[in-house]
């Protein structure tokens, strides 16, 4: 130790000294900073999610320095001169000054919006790997179920987000949202009123609701969920991948520090690296473009943020059934795609782990995640499921595709009307014996291959011609065909 | 099905065959061991060379760099935005590699154990439970201070959800349209419309004058029709003088204003005139009463009677006879 490090090391000492006699955490700190996290890259998804939501919160700061949640009608004289001397609300202007005359202003907002695209698609990434690799079985069911809500928030989150800004394009998808809060039974009516402060386009106390449910309702509980999704996965520890010296009971990896703390930064800068490139490069909801909303205005060809996609292609797959009782429209269309559609989504994804466990009877507890593969049963469903809302989610884009390809809108929806149901059946069989023969012969389609090719001679002897390059890593080679997801048990 | 996953099973090996024999698949991860239960997967690494440490200095260096570019050009280069993006991304994305090298190249490298340990503790549990009824010791009326706990819980969380009552609902007057006898139709400027102006294969839109354009069913979609295209309801006959017929632009699917109107280019093959909204793609027919002819729209487009007053212009000819705007429990259909 040199004399530079004696002085750093009672430094450190002291700090210490400092924290323990007051606050008793050094035995904690040890803990945390011994903490094992298996090193798996899809593991990071949910990390790419938790920082992207810290560069949500840090530009969504910077945001509401500036934005009017008003709907007073205002004239407008600001720089952008394609919109001189329009009608549009105080909010648009707020906005449409902020892209174009505050500093950096554009820059921020535009880093915001991608970076509510990414937290987006990294949950629901992150999502699927907890699907298929069987992460959501006890004890993680409950973490699973606040990921799911927390899913839940994002999307309601990034609506709300959006819609303040009061374009064209938002306005279209408020009378959207109100016409599927209108379409409840029973109580639409009341409740859409209610949100709206009155009939559509609403009060002027709707703006500051809606400021409100953006900029501290969701993310506050968003932040509480986040706290305890992570408080749950430090009590429970990380699940892990079988392999060698691998174990229910154990984690193995690279502890916090200093390796993991340093990658995981790495990650953290990378992340809101990347999200501030796309914000400065990449334009993201030309708001000036879309102009003021005006209830009866609208635009052709318009598309929501990838995550509304999958609602606004239900909505259009759906058939014009109405449930109609003695002149009144009991169930009215919208319901269906708007309402009944992600619920059932959410029905299914919330229900997966008891129905397994009920089909399985499966009450363990499983710390070792199980490959796709090792499971085809629930890997099938998966896809099937998976397959199921990709397909709505393409009908979103029917508009588009008619456009560019030429292929009639009517044609394409009648034939999805189809698609919908028999693609998810084809998927799940398919699915299901691929990830079969994976099993069993114990070859991974992203790996080398384990094993050799030989050639037959003309005497019938044969010649081996290439050979797999590690063939000493024995594979599972049992096959459990025909087994139920997690009724066996295997390290 | 099982040819079809023998196929691609196939392929799967044929790809990793070719891969192998080509030796691009010199994976080089160390051969593993056996995953006996007592294999221990401990290791440390102290991997720190000057080189890596040289790195991460540059890196990081090269971020400050760009950290200052970033107020350069905030100050002095006009705020430019792709600028301001490239300057604070290159540093943060710097920044990103500078730790990742750090931790995987700089600093020790080592692969721990950790154990798990239990969750449930029967012991425990029962500890808990002992504890809590502990608290009830010598108490007589338990159900009596209970059930009086329970009446108090609720009528408090009752009246702390009253004043929600304040915010609605206000279902009175639901998607009323500023529209009845007598109203001018005018544009978006205020202008109002001349019947000779309505223009065959042309659509307008059109808001009641002197009335706030921004209420939900203020717009109206105009268009004039040929005879041959023109079969309205017998009921209907006198909503469309010269063949002008008036619908609300509020689709009564999903409450988007509907934008696009297809009218026929070549008669033999083409169909009739029709709406369309550019949400879900719902599809009305302006000569049939506003009829659903495809996509979700469960009613027909609301249509309002028209008259050609003495000067010429465009009047309402009386107000909507069936609700506008989307559908809900308490709408009124009109079945004509």
């Amino acid at each position: 130790m040199n004399l530079i490090e004696r002085h750093v090391h009672g430094r450190f000492e002291r700090a210490g000294r400092t924290a323990d006699e007051r606050l008793g955490v050094m035995g904690g700190i040890k803990w945390a900073m011994r903490y094992v996290f298996p090193d798996h890259w899809s593991f990071l998804l949910g990390e790419i999610a938790l920082y992207s939501f810290i560069v949500l919160v840090a530009t969504g700061i910077y945001l509401t320095l500036y934005y009017v949640p008003s709907d007073s009608q205002v004239i407008y004289h600001g720089s952008y001169p394609l919109l001189q001397g329009e009608q549009m609300s105080e909010a648009y202007r707020s906005v449409l000054d902020l892209s174009t005359s505050v500093p950096a202003g554009l820059l921020f907002r535009q880093v915001h919006h991608w970076a509510a695209d990414v937290f987006i698609a990294a949950i629901v990434l992150h999502l699927m790997r907890v699907f298929f690799t069987g992460a959501y079985r006890k004890p993680r069911d409950l973490n699973y179920f606040i990921g799911l809500t927390m899913l839940m928030l994002a999307i309601l989150e990034g609506f709300a987000g959006y819609s303040l800004v009061d374009d064209l394009l938002s306005g279209m998808g408020l009378a959207i949202a109100y016409s599927v809060a209108m379409s409840i039974p029973l109580i639409g009516g009341q409740l859409a009123t209610l949100i709206w402060g009155g009939p559509f386009p609403g009060s002027s106390t709707f703006w500051p609701r809606l400021e409100i449910v953006h900029v501290l309702l969701i993310p506050v509980a968003l932040a509480v969920l986040i706290t305890m999704h992570l408080a749950i996965i430090m009590r429970q520890h990380h699940s892990q991948f079988p392999g060698p010296g691998r174990r229910e009971r154990n984690v193995v990896g690279t502890p916090m520090w200093p390796a993991y703390a340093l990658r995981s930064i790495g990650l953290l800068l990378a992340v809101a690296g990347v999200l501030f490139l796309l914000g400065g490069l990449v334009q993201i909801n030309p708001i000036w473009q879309w102009g003021p909303y005006h209830p009866y205005l609208s635009e052709n060809g318009a598309q929501p943020d990838w995550y509304i996609g999958w609602l606004i292609g239900a909505l259009r797959l759906m058939p014009n059934w109405e449930l109609v009782i003695g002149g009144r429209t009991v169930i009215p269309n919208p319901f269906w795609g708007g309402a009944a559609f992600p619920l059932a989504v959410f029905g299914v994804l919330f229900a997966w782990p008891a129905v397994e466990r009920r089909v399985t009877r499966d009450i363990r507890r499983h710390d070792l995640l199980d490959r796709p593969r090792d499971r085809p049963i629930r890997t099938a469903i998966g896809a099937a499921f998976l397959s199921w809302v990709v397909i709505v989610f393409a009908v979103g884009s029917t508009d588009r595709i008619f456009y560019r390809l030429g292929v009639s809108y009517t044609t394409q929806i009648h034939v999805w009307r189809v698609g919908i149901w028999v693609i998810p059946i084809v998927v799940f069989f398919l699915t299901r014996s691929v990830w079969r023969s994976l099993q069993q012969s114990g070859s991974h389609p992203l790996r080398a291959w384990q094993g050799e090719v030989v050639r037959r001679r003309p005497d019938g002897g044969v010649d081996v011609i290439a050979e797999s390059p590690d063939r000493s890593e024995p594979e599972r080679t049992e096959p459990p065909v025909g087994t139920v997801p997690g009724r066996e048990f295997r390290v | 099905m099982s040819r079809l996953a023998r196929l691609l099973g196939f392929l799967v090996a044929v790809r990793a065959a070719a891969r192998a024999a080509m030796g691009a698949a010199a994976d080089r991860r160390e051969p593993r061991p056996a995953p006996e239960s007592d294999f221990d997967p401990r290791k440390r690494v102290v991997p720190s060379s000057r080189r890596a440490e040289a790195a991460v200095a540059v890196l990081l260096l090269l971020a400050a760099l760009f950290g200052v570019g970033f107020t350069v050009i905030y100050v002095g280069l006009g705020a430019d935005t792709q600028l301001l993006g490239v300057a604070i991304g290159g540093a943060l994305c710097l920044l990103a590699a500078a730790a990742i090298v750090a931790g995987k190249m700089v600093v020790p490298q080592e692969t721990a154990v950790e154990d798990r340990g239990p969750l449930l503790d029967e012991q425990q549990i029962e500890t808990v439970v002992e504890v809590i009824e502990a608290g009830a010791e010598g108490i007589s009326r338990r159900g009596l201070l209970i059930g009086a706990g329970g009446v108090a819980g609720a009528a408090l969380v009752t009246a702390a959800a009253t004043p929600l009552a304040s915010l609605g609902p206000t279902l009175s007057g639901l998607h009323l349209t500023p529209w009845a006898r007598g109203i001018r139709l005018v544009d978006d400027q205020g202008r109002p419309y001349l019947a000779q102006d309505i223009q065959i294969g042309a659509f307008y839109t059109a808001l009641p004058e002197h009335s706030d354009p921004e209420a939900f069913g203020a717009g109206l979609l105009v268009v004039r029709l040929p005879a041959n295209f023109l079969h309205l309801p017998a009921a209907r006959r006198a909503w469309a003088p010269e063949g002008i017929v008036a619908y609300s632009k509020v689709c009564p699917h999903a409450g988007c204003a509907i934008s696009l109107y297809r009218y026929p280019t070549y008669a033999p093959t083409s169909q009739q005139p029709a709406f369309t909204c550019p949400c879900h793609y719902s599809t009305f027919l302006p000569g049939e009463g506003g009829r659903v002819t495809f996509g979700p729209a469960g009613r027909s487009l609301p249509q309002l009677p028209l008259m050609v007053g003495s000067d010429g212009y465009l009047h309402a000819a009386g107000p909507f006879h069936e609700d506008i705007g989307p559908s809900w429990w308490g709408v009124h259909r009109s079945e004509s």
